[in-house]
């Protein structure tokens, strides 16, 4: 473990706030990190390295750094998921991580900095539980805080006492589809990313438990399924209020959730999907006068679905000019920055075919053997009320023992993940 | 939008305002701000000074002042003056000495916060005056009452170390740290655990001041379940450095282990995979080993959804597990394919790996996907990708021409850096496998004029030479190359002079004027003595034995293996073991790269020693190939690590507390029920409980409750069954009152993980039992009741119930005397401290049946002595965890079914409890 000091920079390596735990490394050694950010290309740099005896181990958030240092043969992988943990906890705090907000709330940096981490070993990151004790200027009480039971207890993420009038639960199941598709339109890796979100408002120390359909658990229970009604997940992963033991015995989900929003579960599924939305794209290029597109769109999925903020990202050469468009539907826009046209579509049904084509002029001087636009094409995409793997929620118990009810209201959507076509 | 993306920005702190301060005397207005009368001003004050600290002014100097401020009732003004003191105690020694005080009345608050605070910052306050006055409050606090101090206190006792190691071994503190590990609070054993791993990480011996033992492992593995994320990664960490002593405990360890695979916390399920991994080794059932192989594929293939930083190591560590244990991935290879948004140190990575995982059944797949890379901009990638082909061919010999032709594609395209990649990675596989694909040579002679880099050069050169005899202008070919022979690197020099002498002992004829021409050039002209020599070389050998020449020249070469990326198993070994460390990215011993903090060494960071010969280090990673520097240290570790095994358990302080290996223990199952087979109590699911509490006074609960010890470690057995309630209940709160053996449950939370409904089954649970000083109960007359609380949260119901402690569960492991202590003893007790009995209606007369029992109750047999010919006499030790002995001799005659039991302890209290010990053992 132990990390010697944890600091936040911006991209040039100078430090907005910075907690020195240990005393065995420093301030002064951040400016080697300095040196090294803006002397090496960001392509040739790691996320660790050892400069004499001190390493170096950062991460990239927003337009900051954030950095830990350490003499030691150190956990790296945990001082990194604490580096991230702690961003998000800031950004549970105050929003966007920025130089600006840092700036604005650095008593309270300072006091999170204190807290989650002590002498580099990380302590608590449950944000919910540290609102009650650690809060802005502006919230303060009058009363000295103490520190929550959570804390310590078993169940570290959840206070006792708490009460809401309405008695509600949300649950949000978000898939997002990682695509990659070869230039000869052979499917080469396809993976389902799915989380589920809650947000609870429930009273008390409520006893949950939420039934999926998940194959697995049908198998342990000896329950009979419909074929193609039951999804088999290739990994699931819990928030820490789920018990993990119980669900490595007999699946089943059961847990205390903590208050207010929070990640549930993720899961995977590696199988092999069938592309929401295929495009194609035919290029011509005339050498060194004009190049055109033909882009066809195809809606694989049923046509009761919609996919809406449909967005396709074609890359182009970087000297093209004039550009001119052709289409049925949607909008398309050159965005020279990227050098790319973007084919926005706000309501793209399901099974339909969509046509346009893009023309372009090309200066006489181009280089007939520049390849860069041959970057993969990429779409963006949402579509409610529809999961690709067909996971769905099939109750969610909640008890407690002041016996009220509560109903959970359950969403579905699929979005694009990491979803490329690469162009032929 | 989703419901859930509305969270809202929140209105920021506004503490931007600090951050601007007039120039000019800003210093001394702040000195008046922090004296100023209204506390809000010196608050305002005390945050100006605490900007200018982090925009890294020099602050210092305002330091008796903010001490001033030091004293208040604000705790966020508190912490603010706090940190300020961290920073700047070590400018001012002797002011900061001034803040002691403060420090200790803190420490003494009444407020667990303010408590824990105070500890944490003197701890983090490196100036020696200070530290002296640590000790006494840091005692105090490990045994605070409130888990949240204690937590703190077990970190700050590895603060104290790093400080100043001395003293905090002189003042016990690593023994109060040992103690923790017992504590009924899972945050606290881990923070402890933490602590300890520490501080045995900057000691020479490191084995000697914390190694997990048995007792140890079962407390961390009670504590596991149930701590907060960061404390299991500690508690994990820890367990990695045990070493099983057999299949079936390894086997009980995973069990326990693997379900932390589903956490959300990366590090949590990094350091389960690192201990997963290690203990795979010694599972003996193949069935287990395939089934533990499949469950680690899918939470690594995960980890590459994280973010680029977090894939990075994961993809180093990757890299290891796939040495160690090629099966767990060898049906991923897809998820390795590069995303085109990777950052180019992830795909680096995932190249080595998709060449690791590559095989004839998936070449063409990868070979496709590599030829893919080869197309992309970035130059170093393209080149990496390349390589990787070339490594794939060497590696597989079936997929060879495959690899050749997907070469030969990429040499078509005409981008010169990808030719050139290209055609070093032919010469291998032409050096791999000699005389196959002489055929593509043509192809390559197209291309040399557009090579400009010295590698693919030499590579050219290297393959006109080598195959002379089948170039029809191989001479021609080499010539375009002496023009510029001085301006060329060595290594091309090198090549062309071998190559010259290779075209001219193959084809004598046209090849004898460049071939004297390179070799004067080399002799005369050169300052390089390594091309000297062998010009000389060749000079001689051709001038006086053209014959040997050829023999030496021409002779068969090695066969090349691509081992770039092989580790030597002992190093692989060892950087299992340090799974998720700096150690695991860099692929070397962590001894390379880190000075343990209390030897002095002279050196510091080790340098890369790559040896660039052709394949070696073909990937143009610094970090794979150095394995045989640090092979000798991988065994040294390894030795070290079984010494450690072999070491006794440490904690045997005895007293009160934890003495030996009591307390603490496993849930509610009973995995590691094999782990010291001769001192096992009795199993703990099968024998029936008396029942405490029945369904008409306790709201339809059944409970049925009784002591018993297994593993070193006693337990409270409850069988829980729901008979008439309405309401189903799952979980319940227990506490003891106080009672003359200081018992007390490891922890208050009864969870039977599930909700028992009405007339359902009913459902064990075992409290683990730890003792602990505070409940002792000193003005009561010994007895054995223990008055236990059961509170049933479902039903709001809080029961009451008495269950009698046999005696025996407090006898530990360790009270096996030897048999000249035993005599010793017995003789000093004499029959002053002894009392005797008789008891009737034994189980067993047979001393046999009637020892076996006994020792499993950890009631020692010492030694049988026959003084007659129909008696015999049996003499035990054991030890209760108050640290008494009990011996006793029991006598049987035979034709009795009776035996007189002589007992002798120095606490002659214990006696009466000892015998009614013996008659609930011994009769029926």
């Amino acid at each position: 473990m132990s990390a010697s000091a944890i600091f936040f920079t911006d991209l040039k390596g100078k430090i907005l706030i910075s907690r020195n735990y240990r005393g065995d490394v420093p301030v002064s050694c951040i400016e080697r990190f300095a040196t090294r950010i803006q002397e090496e290309e960001e392509a040739d740099r790691k996320p660790v390295f050892t400069e004499q005896d001190v390493t170096f181990v950062y991460i990239k958030y927003n337009n900051l750094y954030v950095l830990s240092v350490t003499k030691k043969n150190a956990n790296v992988f945990t001082m990194m998921n604490y580096m991230v943990r702690l961003c998000g906890v800031l950004k549970g705090y105050f929003g966007e991580v920025s130089e600006e907000s840092i700036r604005d709330n650095f008593v309270i940096i300072y006091e999170l900095l204190d807290e989650t981490m002590d002498f580099g070993f990380p302590q608590t990151t449950e944000e919910k539980i540290l609102r009650e004790y650690i809060t802005q200027s502006s919230f303060r009480l009058e009363k000295q805080p103490r520190p929550p039971m959570a804390l310590t207890n078993a169940v570290s993420w959840r206070s006792e006492g708490i009460v809401h009038r309405k008695n509600e639960v949300f649950l949000d199941v978000i898939e997002e589809l990682n695509l990659l598709v070869s230039a000869s339109g052979q499917v080469l890796h396809s993976e389902i990313l799915g989380k589920i979100k809650m947000k609870s408002f429930l009273s008390g120390m409520p006893e949950l438990k939420l039934g999926l359909n998940d194959k697995l658990m049908f198998k342990a229970s000896g329950r009979n399924y419909a074929k193609g009604k039951a999804v088999e997940l290739e990994d699931v992963k819990f928030h820490q209020c789920v018990r993990l033991a119980r669900f490595e015995n007999d699946r089943t989900i059961s847990f205390i959730p903590p208050d207010g929003e929070f990640e549930l579960m993720s899961y995977r599924l590696n199988t092999h999907v069938k592309p929401l939305i295929w495009v194609e794209a035919v290029v011509e290029p005339h050498k060194s006068s004009r190049i055109e597109y033909l882009i066809t769109a195809r809606s694989q999925f049923k046509s009761r679905s919609i996919a809406n903020n449909v967005e396709i990202t074609i890359p182009v050469p970087t000297d093209v000019d004039s550009p001119s468009f052709k289409t049925t539907i949607g909008t398309v826009t050159y965005v020279p920055d990227k050098d790319a046209i973007v084919w926005s579509i706000k309501q793209f049904y399901g099974a339909k075919e969509v046509v346009m084509r893009a023309h372009f002029g090309l200066p006489s001087t181009s280089d007939p053997n520049d390849t860069s636009w041959k970057q993969p094409a990429s779409v963006k995409f949402e579509i409610p009320y529809f999961t690709v793997s067909g996971i769905q929620v099939r109750y969610l118990k909640i008890i407690e023992r002041s016996g009220y009810s509560a109903l959970p209201w359950v969403r579905y959507i699929t979005q694009n993940g990491d979803y490329s076509l690469r162009m032929s | 939008m989703m419901m859930m993306s509305l969270a809202g920005l929140r209105k920021g702190g506004g503490d931007s305002k600090y951050f601007s301060t007039t120039k000019k005397g800003e210093m001394h207005e702040l000195k008046e701000e922090l004296n100023d009368q209204k506390a809000d001003r010196r608050k305002e004050a005390v945050k100006k000074v605490i900007a200018a600290m982090t925009v890294g002014k020099d602050v210092s100097q305002l330091f008796p002042d903010m001490l001033n401020c030091m004293q208040t009732a604000n705790v966020e003004l508190k912490k603010l003056v706090y940190l300020y003191l961290i920073n700047y105690a070590k400018s001012a020694p002797d002011v900061a000495i001034l803040a002691v005080n403060c420090f200790r009345r803190d420490a003494n608050d009444q407020n667990p916060l303010i408590r824990a605070l105070a500890i944490r910052t003197m701890g983090c306050i490196r100036v020696e005056k200070i530290t002296e006055y640590l000790c006494d409050p840091l005692r105090r606090s490990l045994s605070d009452d409130d888990p949240y101090v204690r937590k703190t206190a077990a970190i700050c006792v590895a603060k104290l170390y790093d400080i100043n190691p001395e003293l905090a071994e002189e003042q016990g503190f690593l023994e109060l740290l040992h103690d923790l590990i017992s504590d009924s609070n899972p945050t606290v054993v881990a923070n402890a655990v933490a602590a300890l791993s520490e501080i045995a990480s900057f000691s020479v011996d490191g084995s000697k001041v914390f190694a997990v033992s048995g007792s140890v492992l079962s407390k961390l593995l009670a504590a596991l379940a149930e701590c907060s994320e960061w404390s299991q990664v500690f508690i994990l960490d820890a367990l990695a450095t045990y070493q099983p002593s057999s299949a079936r405990e390894a086997e009980s360890i995973v069990e326990r282990v693997s379900p932390r695979l589903q956490h959300s916390n990366s590090a949590v399920v990094m350091s389960a995979v690192k201990i997963i991994v290690k203990y795979v080794d010694l599972i003996e059932s193949q069935e287990t080993v395939k089934s533990l192989t499949r469950k680690l594929s899918p939470p690594l293939v995960t980890l590459l959804s994280a973010e680029p930083e977090i894939q990075y190591v994961a993809l180093r560590n990757i890299n290891l597990i796939v040495q160690k244990r090629p099966s767990i991935l060898a049906n991923d290879v897809r998820v390795f394919f590069c995303r085109y948004t990777d950052p180019i140190y992830v795909k680096m990575e995932k190249l080595q790996i998709l060449v690791k995982l590559a095989t004839d059944r998936n070449a063409e797949q990868v070979l496709l996907e590599l030829k893919e890379y080869a197309t992309e901009i970035d130059i170093d990638f393209v080149k990496s990708s390349v390589r990787a082909i070339g490594r794939v061919a060497i590696k597989l010999e079936r997929s060879a021409e495959r690899c050749i032709n997907v070469l030969l594609d990429l040499i078509k395209t005409k981008v010169n850096y990808v030719v050139q990649e290209a055609i070093i990675v032919i010469s291998y596989i032409f050096r791999r496998f000699p005389n196959r694909y002489e055929s593509i040579i043509a192809t390559l002679c197209e291309n040399l004029e557009t090579l400009d880099e010295p590698e693919a050069k030499a590579a050219m050169i290297w393959i006109v030479g080598e195959y002379a005899e089948r170039i029809d202008n191989a001479d021609e070919l080499l010539e375009t190359f002496m023009d510029a022979f001085q301006d060329e690197t060595a290594d091309v020099q090198l090549q062309l002079l071998t190559a010259t002498v290779k075209l001219f002992l193959k084809r004598p004829d046209g090849a004898k004027e460049i071939m004297e021409s390179v070799l004067s050039m080399a002799t005369e002209s050169s300052d390089n003595p390594d091309l000297r020599d062998r010009g000389y070389i060749y000079w001689r050998l051709l001038s006086t034995d053209p014959e040997a020449a050829k023999r030496v020249v021409l002779s068969d070469k090695p066969v090349i293996v691509d081992d770039s990326s092989q580790l030597e198993p002992a190093l692989l070994d060892l950087l299992v073991e340090n799974i998720a460390t700096l150690a695991s990215i860099y692929h070397k011993p962590p001894s390379a790269f880190v000075k343990r903090t209390r030897i002095p060494l002279g050196s510091g960071m080790r340098d890369d020693d790559d040896d660039d010969v052709g394949l070696e280090s073909s990937d143009d990673d610094d970090d794979d190939d150095d394995s045989d520097d640090s092979d000798d240290e991988g065994r040294g570790k390894k030795k070290k690590q079984q010494q450690q095994d072999d070491s006794e358990d440490l904690l045997g302080f005895g007293g009160l507390s934890v003495s030996g290996g009591n307390g603490g223990g496993s849930g509610s199952d009973d995995l590691l029920g094999g782990f010291d087979a001769p001192s096992m109590g009795a199993p703990a699911s099968s024998a029936p409980l008396t029942s405490r509490l029945s369904p008409a006074a306790a709201e339809g609960l059944q409970l049925d409750a009784d002591f018993a010890r297994r593993n070193g470690s006693i337990y409270l057995d409850l069988d829980f069954s729901n008979v008439s309630s309405q309401t189903p209940f799952g979980k319940f709160a227990i506490q003891f009152n106080k009672n003359t053996f200081a018992l007390a449950p490891s922890s208050v939370n009864v969870d039977l993980g599930t909700s028992l409904m009405q007339g359902g089954p009913k459902s064990r649970f075992s409290v683990p039992i730890v003792t602990r000083p505070e409940m002792a109960q000193p003005g009561v007359a010994p007895n054995l009741v223990i008055d236990v609380a059961l509170k049933n949260v479902a039903v709001g119901a809080i029961n009451y119930f008495k269950v009698t402690l046999p005696f025996y569960v407090l006898f530990t492991e360790q009270g096996r005397a030897d048999k000249k202590g035993f005599i010793d003893s017995w003789k000093t007790l004499g029959d002053a401290k002894g009392q005797a009995a008789t008891l009737r209606g034994l189980v067993s007369t047979q001393m046999d049946a009637v020892v076996s029992l006994l020792e499993q109750h950890n009631i020692f047999h010492i030694a049988t002595r026959n003084p007659a010919a129909d008696q015999r006499v049996g003499y035990f030790s054991s030890k209760t965890t108050t640290g008494a002995m009990v011996l006793a001799e029991i006598t049987f005659k035979d034709g009795h079914d009776a035996c007189k039991v002589n007992l002798r302890c120095e606490v002659s209290q214990v006696l009466p409890f000892a015998h009614e010990a013996f008659q609930r053992l011994l009769v029926k």
